[in-house]
């Protein structure tokens, strides 16, 4: 959807308000389930599955990227690569040891 | 010298250059908060013990944060939106509301830190801590970015409505781009340092 033109900005002002109730919900989901104290590794699977959701709502609709520019998209999808990067370096650890 | 491309898009990228400028700044932020993670889970992976968070931290207060924050984004969209409408008015109101918002998220965590305080814990006891206040520490500076920026723009920055409104609506976009970040980041510190 443009949002350069008026008429369009209030209809996604319905939207706005739709994913606001959906992170809410989703906000007491997460704190539900963390009372029933699951497993660490299956807590944290639903934990960062569930966020992932909500963060990707508020960047969706909140922060336009539904419809945005091409370069946007490049330069978040680098920026993606490198924060996977970051994520998988700790995991290298295993591979090898410091000290062997 | 006159600023280029702060209404109007560039004809070659489709945006007005400070929407770039912005999302290339949090690019950065990505890998400064992304840093921090990491380092989040090599300290875990590699700890003996690790705590569950909420066996240290205040789950009720963090969540009720986490629904101001929310709420926070709800408006900061919705003031933009405002302006987009044309209704000067209505722009100040939710605003305004995004900045007390966002002042009620730093007295919440405020309120937190004190008790940990009054309670001996401070970075320096655990690791864990460590890195709690580390993460939520360099948040909550973000917070204060975000209430600094927005209360120009509430104040005497929105005059620029009355002289060039399209160039004040999309500054107040890209502000919103930053606070919309914000709340991103607390969306994972949330369950990753409390709930985990």
């Amino acid at each position: 959807m443009d949002l350069t033109h008026a008429d369009n900005v209030k209809k996604s002002v319905k939207a706005y308000i739709m994913v606001f109730v959906a992170l809410m919900a989703l906000t007491i989901v997460t704190v539900a389930i963390s009372t029933l104290h699951l497993s660490v590794r299956a807590a944290i699977v639903v934990a960062l599955f569930i966020a992932t959701i909500k963060a990707g709502l508020v960047a969706s609709y909140f922060m336009h990227l539904i419809s945005e520019r091409k370069l946007i998209y490049a330069a978040l999808a680098l920026t993606a690569i490198f924060f996977l990067v970051l994520m998988v370096l700790p995991v290298l650890h295993y591979l090898e040891p410091i000290g062997n | 010298m006159e600023i280029p491309y702060t209404a109007t898009a560039r004809p070659d990228t489709g945006l007005f250059n400070a929407k770039l400028g912005v999302w290339m700044f949090l690019a950065s932020e990505v890998m400064l908060f992304g840093a921090l993670f990491s380092t989040y889970v090599l300290l875990r992976v590699g700890a003996p013990s690790w705590p569950h968070g909420y066996e240290i931290l205040n789950i009720p207060l963090a969540t009720l944060n986490t629904v101001i924050l929310i709420s926070s984004s709800v408006t900061m969209v919705m003031s933009w939106a405002s302006l987009m409408m044309k209704e000067f008015k209505k722009y100040k109101m939710y605003m305004g509301l995004t900045i007390l918002l966002a002042l009620g998220f730093l007295i919440v965590k405020g309120f937190e830190y004190g008790a940990k305080f009054s309670h001996g814990l401070y970075p320096s006891e655990s690791t864990f801590l460590a890195i709690y206040f580390t993460l939520t520490g360099l948040h909550g500076l973000h917070v204060i970015g975000g209430i600094i920026v927005n209360t120009y723009f509430w104040g005497p920055g929105s005059k620029m409505w009355h002289t060039d409104p399209q160039r004040f609506t999309n500054r107040v976009e890209v502000a919103g781009l930053y606070w919309h970040f914000v709340d991103l980041v607390w969306i994972f510190l949330f369950p990753v340092m409390y709930l985990l």
